[in-house]
């Protein structure tokens, strides 16, 4: 099982997204800084969190148009599996392979906490780990997670299936009070309509182990690792 | 010649630094104050002299990188 993470100056959480991958997949997955234009061939690419470009003009903007992103995008058509994370879902929005827009949160402030999530489709390559309707507690560190897309495009994602995790309580329920940054619809996590495309906002990859926080995320990382053994 | 570009939230989009840039002002006693809304402003420097020309390049520059037109409108003057 081979995976790539997409490094970019300014990225700060691959290391973090490299263990989680080796935990699960038993091997390290490759990292490959951004000026490079060819990707070997992978069951899985990340785009990891941070401040890719120091997040100038808007947070993911420089990195949707850097030299790797081509092949990112070439692979995501070929139907390989692309997961980004906080930083990462902001440049997939930008890359147009997911719709809409992450703003800054609407309080202003740099959220960093633990949240819950709750699992609206687990229907994906993703979140085979886990059940519709399950709840993970995982961490944000964010300053512009917002999600933003206009009423339309959300009532046509989520008429079809393709918002994979909203911001909740701890027993599931999605309310207004479990909503951190202002998100429509308490968005976190959405799928491409393929849904082997995955952006969220949260950090699943900082919720692996109990003595550090937790494993709210262990499963995702599992279920991926599960999902592409059986595809090969 | 210079390109100047404006970039803003399109309206009905929630700018919450705009939202506190108009309280900040109302608590420095500013007073009949409507929405404030925040955006961004870039210049270009153009060599030649066709304006036509620069205004159509620096309109797929905005919605190719300048501006995000999910969220975002983008007003293009050019100066000679």
């Amino acid at each position: 099982m081979k995976s790539a993470v997409i490094v970019f100056p300014g990225s700060n959480r691959e290391r973090d997204m490299v263990m989680a991958l080796r935990a699960a997949f038993g091997v390290a997955p490759l990292e490959v800084w951004h000026t490079e234009t060819d990707l070997p061939d992978t069951d899985l690419i990340v785009i990891p969190g941070g401040f890719s470009y120091g997040d100038y003009l808007r947070a993911g903007c420089m990195a949707a148009h850097s030299p790797v992103i081509g092949a990112v995008r070439d692979a995501a058509k070929r139907g390989v599996a692309v997961m980004g994370v906080c930083n990462g879902f902001q440049v997939l929005c930008e890359m147009g392979l997911l719709p809409g827009a992450l703003m800054r949160n609407a309080g202003l402030k740099f959220i960093c906490k633990d949240v819950h999530l709750c699992v609206e489709n687990a229907d994906s390559l993703f979140l085979g780990g886990y059940q519709a309707g399950d709840v993970m507690r995982v961490p944000v560190a964010h300053h512009d997670g917002n999600y933003f897309a206009d009423a339309d495009t959300l009532d046509r994602r989520e008429g079809d299936g393709l918002v994979a995790v909203r911001y909740s309580d701890a027993a599931g329920n999605v309310t207004e009070a479990a909503n951190p940054n202002g998100s429509q619809r308490n968005i976190a996590g959405i799928y491409n309509a393929a849904r082997n495309v995955l952006g969220m906002m949260p950090h699943p990859e900082d919720a692996i182990e109990d003595l550090i926080g937790g494993t709210g995320g262990k499963a995702l990382f599992d279920g991926v690792a599960a999902a592409l053994a059986g595809a090969a | 010649m210079k390109a100047k570009i404006h970039v803003t939230l399109k309206p009905g989009v929630l700018d919450p630094q705009g939202k506190a840039v108009g309280h900040a002002l109302q608590a420095l006693g500013f007073g009949g104050l409507g929405e404030v809304r925040q955006g961004k402003y870039i210049e270009i420097d153009f060599a030649g002299s066709d304006a036509g020309a620069a205004k159509s390049q620096v309109d797929a520059m905005c919605r190719q990188l300048l501006a995000n037109t999910v969220i975002e409108n983008y007003e293009i003057e050019i100066e000679a």
